[in-house]
Formats: C-alpha cells, sequence, structure tokens
C-alpha cells in the first residue's frame, strides 16, 4: 500500500518535470522563430532603397526590379492554371461524384501523391519537360506551369473542405425552384463556398512566391534582365535571394528577404481578412 | 410541360464533362510525371547497374566519370533524422505546452503567430543559417572548425518544421473529446498525468501523420540545405564536415550538366520520388487504418437503429448530391 | 392541377419505403399528410417534384400525373416541373445573398432579366407571402439575418415567384414559434385560392385548422384519406384511430 503511493508521487514529480520540460520547448520555438523574423528584419530592413527596389540592374548596382515582374507574372500564370482547374475538381468530386467511387478514390491519391513530391523534383520535372522536350529554354511559362501543377492539391483539398461545409438545404432549395444543377453550382454553392475559396488561393499565392527550388531548375535566374514575354527566362523575388546570397551580396540578400517576409506576412493577413469579409456580407 | 429550354441540358453535359477533365488533371499530371522522371532516370540506373550506382563515388566531371550517390542517400537521412528529431521533439512538447500548461491567454497569439511562420520561405530559413548559425557553430561549437554540414542543416530545418508539427499535434490533441481528460481526473490523475497519460496516446495516430508531414518536408527541402549544407559530394562521417543532399545534388547540377551527368540527376530525383511515394503511402495507409476503425465503431453503434435508420434516407443523402 | 398517382412503390436500395399508393390531390385544396416519422409521407411528396431523383438507389414504380402530364415521361423537363411545383423545408433555407436575389433566383433561372419586371415579381411575391411590410426597407439586406419565422415566409415567397401551381410543404413549421406557425397556416389558407398546397406534418391539430383533406401513412401505406373532418371524428381503420387518439406515433 505504501510502496503503491509512493510509486504514485514518484510519476507525478516525472510528469511535473516533463510540464517544465514543455514549457521550456515552448520558449525555445517561439524564441527560436522569433530570432528568425527579428533577425532578417533587423539586417534587411536598412539595406532597403530606391536603387535596390525599383532601380535599374547595372554591372555596379543590383536590383529586384526584375525579380518583382517575374514573381507577378509566375503568380498569374500559375493561379489561371490551378485555381479554376482545381475548383472544377473539387467540384466534381463533391457535387457530382458525392465523394465515392473508384475514379474519386483514384483521383484522390493522386492529388495526395501530389502534394508529398519535394519541389525540386517537380523542379526537375518542368525542366525536361519543358527545357528539354518542348524546348521552350527556361521560362516564365514553365516555371508557371510547373508551379501550377504543384499548388493544384492544395487548392483541390481546401475547396473541397469549403463546398462540404455548404448547407445541403441550399442545393435542395436551389433543385426545387427549378434550376439546375449547373445554375445551383455557379449561383449557390460556390458563391456560398467563396470565403474558403479565397483564403486558400490566397495561401497559395504565398506558396508560389515562397517557391524557389522548383524555379532554379525552370526559371534560369536571369536576375538582371526584365522578362520581355511569358516565353523569357526569369527570376524571382526568392530566387534572387539565393542568388545575391551565394554570389556574394548578403546584404541584398537580406533586404531583399524583409521584402519578401513582408509580402507573405500580408497574403497571410490578407487572406484571413478577406475570408472574414465575404462571410460577413453573406451575412453569417 | 416539355423544355423550350433545350440549352440547358447541353449545358449540363458540357459543364460535367468540363469538371470531369479537370479532375482527371492530377492524374493525368501525376502520370506524365512518373512517366517522365522513370523514362529518363531508370535506363541510366540499368546501364550503369545497380551496385555503382549506390557506389560511393561522385565525380560526373572526372576522366574516369562515377556516378555514386549512396554518400548523398545517407547524408539526406542524416539530416532528416535529425532535424526531425529537433523539429518533432521541440514542436510536440511545446505542442502539449500549448494544449494543457499555457496560460490561456497566449494560446490564442502562439498559435496565430506559430501559422504565420509556417509561411516563411524556406530560402529566407537558408540565409538565416548561413549568416547566423553556420558562424555560430564554426566559431563556437565545431570541432573541425567547419560550420557547414549536417548539425546546421538539422538545425535550419528543425526550426523550419516546427510551426507545422506544432499546429499539427495541437490539432490532433484538440480533436480528442475532453470526457478522457476530465474522466482521467476523475480517477484520480494529476492534469500532467491526465495529459501524458490519456490525451497524449489518443492523438498518437494524428501526431504520426504530422511526423511523417515532417519527414517528407525535411528529405524534399532543397534551398535551406543547399546553403548550410556545404555541398561536398563527401561521406559524412561527422556532423561538421561538408556533405550534399540529394536535393541539392539535382539543384546544383541539373542546369549545368548535359549527357550522362544529367541523367545521373535524373536518376537522383528518381530515388527521391520513390522516396516520397514509400513516405506518402504509409501516410495513407496510416490514415486508412484510422478511419477503418472510425467506420467500424460507428457501424457497431449503428446495428442498434436500424430498423429506423431508412426512414429518412431521402433528405441525408440527396443533399449531399 | 389535379395530382394523380396510381400503384406508387419505391425503394431505397433493398428497403421499401412505399407501397402501393393511389392517391388523387386535388386543385386548390390543402391537403395534409399525417402518420409517424418514418412512415413515407415525406418521401411521397418529395415524389411529386421529383427531388428523389437525386438519391442514389432510390427505385420508384407506378404512374404520376399532375394536370394530365406525366412527370417521369422522357419528355418532361424536371426543371420546369420543379418550377411548377414549389417546395418549402422543413428547416428555412434561404440563400446567403440579399432578400431581393432570393426571390428573384426563380425569375432569373427562367431568363427574367429586365429590373422592372423583376422588381414587380418580387414585391408581388414577397406580398403574397405577407412578409413585404416586414421587409420591403432592407431588401438589399442578407436573408440570413432574418428571424426564423421569416426566414420560412420568405422561402415561400422565394417559391411563389417561380409561379408555381402546386406547393409542397415538408413540415414546414416544425423549427419555428407557435407566433410564427400562426402566421404561416394564416398564410396557407390564404394561398390555397390560388394554388394546390400539400403539406406533411406532425402536428395532428394543423392538419385539422388548415388541412380540407387528410392522409394517414403507416409503415409506407396509405392507410386512410379522406376529408379532415372525417378522418378525425370517424375513421376507419383501427391504425388511423390508434394514431389520432395518440396511442402511438
Amino acid at each position: 500500500m505504501n510502496s503503491k503511493r509512493e510509486t504514485g508521487r514518484g510519476s507525478r514529480t516525472l510528469f511535473s518535470g516533463l510540464k517544465y520540460l514543455c514549457i521550456l520547448c515552448t520558449v525555445v520555438s517561439v524564441a527560436a522563430l522569433v530570432a528568425v523574423v527579428f533577425y532578417i528584419l533587423k539586417n534587411g530592413i536598412g539595406k532597403l532603397s530606391w536603387q535596390l527596389l525599383f532601380g535599374e540592374y547595372t554591372g555596379s548596382a543590383v536590383s529586384i526590379f526584375p525579380a518583382f515582374i517575374g514573381t507577378l507574372r509566375l503568380i498569374v500564370i500559375a493561379v489561371l492554371i490551378a485555381v479554376p482547374v482545381g475548383i472544377f475538381s473539387a467540384v466534381y468530386l463533391v457535387e457530382y461524384m458525392n465523394n465515392k467511387g473508384k475514379l474519386v478514390k483514384v483521383i484522390r491519391i493522386a492529388a495526395e501523391t501530389l502534394a508529398g513530391i519535394p519541389s525540386i523534383v517537380y523542379g526537375l520535372f518542368g525542366y525536361l519537360i519543358f527545357v528539354r522536350t518542348f524546348q521552350w529554354g527556361y521560362s516564365l511559362l514553365g516555371g508557371g506551369i510547373t508551379l501550377a501543377i504543384m499548388i493544384l492539391p492544395v487548392i483541390i483539398r481546401s475547396t473541397e473542405e469549403s463546398l462540404l461545409a455548404v448547407p445541403d438545404g441550399f442545393r435542395e432549395g436551389s433543385l426545387a425552384l427549378g434550376a439546375g444543377k449547373v445554375r445551383t453550382i455557379f449561383r449557390i454553392v460556390l458563391p456560398s463556398a467563396a470565403s474558403g475559396i479565397v483564403t486558400a488561393v490566397i495561401l497559395a499565392v504565398g506558396r508560389i512566391i515562397s517557391e524557389s527550388a522548383v524555379l532554379i531548375l525552370t526559371l534560369g535566374m536571369v536576375v538582371n534582365l526584365i522578362p520581355s514575354s511569358v516565353l523569357s527566362p526569369g527570376t524571382s523575388l526568392a530566387l534572387d535571394i539565393y542568388y545575391f546570397a551565394s554570389h556574394g551580396y548578403p546584404d541584398e540578400a537580406a533586404a531583399t528577404s524583409v521584402v519578401l517576409l513582408l509580402m507573405v506576412i500580408l497574403l497571410n493577413l490578407l487572406a484571413t481578412g478577406l475570408g472574414k469579409l465575404i462571410k460577413r456580407r453573406q451575412g453569417e | 410541360m416539355k423544355s423550350i429550354y433545350g440549352f440547358v441540358h447541353v449545358r449540363e453535359k458540357l459543364m460535367r464533362g468540363l469538371f470531369l477533365a479537370c479532375a482527371l488533371f492530377s492524374v493525368v499530371a501525376l502520370a506524365t510525371i512518373t512517366v517522365f522522371l522513370l523514362a529518363n532516370g531508370l535506363p541510366f540506373i540499368a546501364e550503369i547497374g545497380l551496385g555503382e550506382f549506390f557506389g560511393t563515388r561522385w565525380a560526373p566531371l572526372s576522366d574516369t566519370p562515377a556516378y555514386g550517390i549512396l554518400s548523398m542517400l545517407v547524408a539526406s537521412l542524416y539530416v532528416t533524422a535529425l532535424s526531425v528529431l529537433i523539429g518533432v521533439g521541440i514542436g510536440l512538447l511545446t505542442a502539449i505546452c500549448l494544449y494543457k500548461f499555457c496560460p490561456r491567454w497566449l494560446v490564442s497569439p502562439i498559435r496565430q503567430m506559430v501559422n504565420l511562420l509556417s509561411g516563411i520561405p524556406s530560402v529566407i530559413f537558408g540565409l538565416f543559417g548561413m549568416t547566423v548559425i553556420v558562424p555560430f557553430i564554426r566559431d563556437y561549437i565545431s570541432p573541425s572548425g567547419v560550420g557547414y554540414g549536417i548539425l546546421s542543416s538539422a538545425l535550419v530545418l528543425g526550426i523550419m518544421i516546427l510551426p507545422t508539427i506544432v499546429s499539427v499535434s495541437l490539432d490532433a490533441m484538440q480533436a480528442v473529446p475532453g470526457s478522457y481528460f476530465e474522466g482521467a481526473l476523475a480517477l484520480g490523475s494529476t492534469r500532467e498525468q491526465a495529459t501524458f497519460r490519456v490525451m497524449l496516446p489518443a492523438a498518437k495516430s494524428g501526431i504520426l501523420a504530422g511526423v511523417v508531414l515532417a519527414v517528407g518536408r525535411a528529405i524534399g527541402e532543397t534551398m535551406a540545405v543547399i546553403m548550410v549544407v556545404g555541398n561536398s559530394p563527401e561521406m559524412p562521417v561527422s556532423l561538421f564536415q561538408s556533405v550534399r543532399t540529394l536535393t541539392a545534388n539535382i539543384a546544383l547540377g541539373a542546369t549545368e550538366m548535359k549527357g550522362d551527368p544529367e541523367r545521373a540527376l535524373i536518376a537522383t530525383g528518381v530515388v527521391l520520388f520513390v522516396f516520397t511515394l514509400l513516405l506518402n503511402t504509409s501516410f495513407s495507409l496510416l490514415k486508412r487504418d484510422k478511419t477503418e476503425k472510425d467506420d467500424r465503431k460507428s457501424r457497431r453503434k449503428g446495428k442498434n437503429s436500424t430498423p429506423v435508420a431508412p426512414a429518412k434516407p431521402g433528405s441525408a443523402k440527396e443533399a449531399q448530391s | 392541377m389535379n395530382i394523380s398517382v396510381r400503384n406508387c412503390n419505391l425503394w431505397y436500395g433493398d428497403f421499401q419505403a412505399l407501397k402501393n399508393i393511389n392517391m388523387d390531390i386535388s386543385n386548390r385544396e390543402v391537403t395534409a399528410f399525417i402518420g409517424p416519422s418514418g412512415c413515407g409521407k415525406s418521401t411521397f411528396l418529395k415524389i411529386l417534384n421529383r427531388m428523389n431523383d437525386l438519391v442514389d438507389g432510390c427505385r420508384i414504380t407506378g404512374s404520376f400525373h399532375i394536370g394530365g402530364v406525366d412527370i417521369f415521361d422522357k419528355s418532361t423537363d424536371v426543371n420546369l416541373l420543379r418550377k411548377k411545383v414549389g417546395m418549402v423545408f422543413q428547416k428555412p433555407n434561404p440563400f446567403p445573398m440579399s432578400i431581393y436575389d432570393n426571390i428573384a433566383f426563380a425569375p432569373r433561372t427562367f431568363g427574367v432579366r429586365k429590373k422592372a419586371e423583376l422588381d414587380r415579381i418580387v414585391e408581388d411575391s414577397l406580398r403574397r407571402a405577407s412578409i413585404w411590410d416586414e421587409v420591403k426597407d432592407r431588401l438589399k439586406k442578407s436573408a440570413l439575418g432574418m428571424s426564423g419565422g421569416q426566414q420560412q415566409r420568405l422561402c415561400i415567397a422565394r417559391a411563389l415567384a417561380a409561379n408555381p401551381d402546386i406547393l409542397l410543404m415538408d413540415e414546414p413549421t416544425s423549427a419555428l414559434d407557435p407566433i410564427s406557425t400562426g402566421k404561416i397556416e394564416a398564410l396557407m389558407s390564404e394561398l390555397k385560392q390560388e394554388l394546390t398546397i400539400v403539406i406533411v406534418t406532425h402536428n395532428m391539430q394543423q392538419a385539422t385548422r388548415i388541412a380540407d383533406k387528410t392522409a394517414f401513412f403507416y409503415l409506407g401505406e396509405l392507410i386512410e384519406y379522406d376529408t379532415t373532418e372525417k378522418l378525425f371524428s370517424c375513421p376507419t381503420d383501427r391504425r388511423t384511430e390508434n394514431y389520432i387518439t395518440g396511442r402511438f406515433g
């Protein structure tokens, strides 16, 4: 009896100890993450300059303006492909197949597998198909399409979740008024799911601007020229950071990191904000 | 009541076809990726033989070229294992703390911050590693005076996967019914005992899924690693030695090499691809296992109520269509 | 429009939910379906605008005519059928858009684009559902901000905007408070001047208050169908009597 109680007390001390370890870990992880952000901001903000942001790239002074243009074009290309394809895939899975059946399983496994492929492998694929097979050379279009395939699973998954959250009463109500399935989907179901879909798309844009491994193999990392067309080679902000860091421009790398970091954070805030705004406008 | 809106039917059919085509896009994309990689990579491995391909010497540009990726494979595994150990260790304990031991008002801000930070581009982590962690290790820790290497990479990746681990584990634990906790307290457990002995095991499949996710991210990460690992294709023998991972190998060489060296890189990609496929499969098996268990449970529960169940199958099912 | 159903059988997979039902429902009357849960009354109601088409594994046999037209005929357009046969659901389901857009949804579906005409239809439908005075100042506001009773009347107005000949109501008041219920019952008595109403209800008092005819369903069979007065005062079947006197259900 006595010894039993002793054991209990021993285990209690053990677990209390673990509790303090947990608290220590929390402090460590929060500190580590804050340190990364703080360090980047501290080192980079002072190095921001008009020349770096919007100047012309010359032998003596570098600029990330070409990267702005490149990043913007990549976003447009990837979003134009991945968003409609992703949303329509989810519509097919949820609204037509009821999320059941062999075909749905196959599509789901394919999307999950795509989601797990490392970005460098996407890059290799993009290189093989666009640079080599299609003979486009390094190009924004090739990079953008590769990125589109990469973000597709994310968009499918979150659209599916948003569609499943739409009350069935809305669908029944619309069908019972004589609206066809397509009209029900476009006028009732998709607008009701809009807040979730918009959030997902913005987060996907965040992934596009963060990505660099795909682009190193498909975009060419041409940092000094403003791309003239979608078939030109180019660079992106994330690629510029790598280029600057590995080619002896540490200050410029830090400054570009600040820009990229702020853009990512802004996109995150925008995603939640816009999602909430849409919900409010629908009166929920 | 005959339709005067015949076009509606045509539109319905057309759109359905379009939706289906989009849904098949993922399958086609995956198939294309697989075919392209395998068709370009496997013949090369077959040509030089498995023994040579998994050899230790990587010297594609020398006069006697060798295409052994073993050292990089080992380096990848080392870096991944160590970073997951760091990331999961700290991340899981952080999640537990946020779950039960942290003041309520702190949980939501920390959580939001962690979510925000999970979006930081990996190249920024790479830059941080290159300018902070590598010099620190070189000056204070490394016995050999080399800062680049496995330890630096593992630290950078560990920090990078932290947010993911914290979010996923916290979600998994919050999905455990609170009644378990109360039940354990009612049996005389302390809060700590209840958390570690009851809640943690109950959330283990969700946490495991998070770990698999983290392994996938760590092994597939390129940019953060390439900036801190040193990139010498040598067999790792120490934590403080310049090595090269599979991902770095591809990124460094693919744009500059032609011919056999290029095919060797594609073959490297195949190895990485197969690795992630295996990881994915184990992940979905893990998930399937869980849902099947849940299904079985609910079916058993459903048995008693079957006589009433068909009462209104209409409203429940048609709604989903 | 008259509804005429002959030899109706319906299965969900192996389970037969409706057994050989024959029924005629006459024009401009309120017909109530009563019976314990799971007796098939809602299922039967949903056949009339073919909402059961959407259910997996649902199989229907028999002949169904509305206004003399076979509703399962190949040439019948199910969307036009649903326009003619409106439906109001148990739980109010206004769409997450403005009140105006909710009402205008059906006319727009069927090609009305002119603003003036839409305005007229919206006002007219809201007036017919006696909710115009409550919402006329906030037509552009979200319909989800209304109370449950208002939402249900909005759904009735939305169905009326499609200009139906028949209105199906699936326990329209079961989710509402007594005052809202009273308003909707009053509305039904008005509406039956111009259209046929079929209502499923759990509430026998409601059936006696509003229905001209009542049908009692039990375990997928139509047990008794007569004028409301007769069915409640001298039922011919023991099961009906047991049900209306509250011995089960």
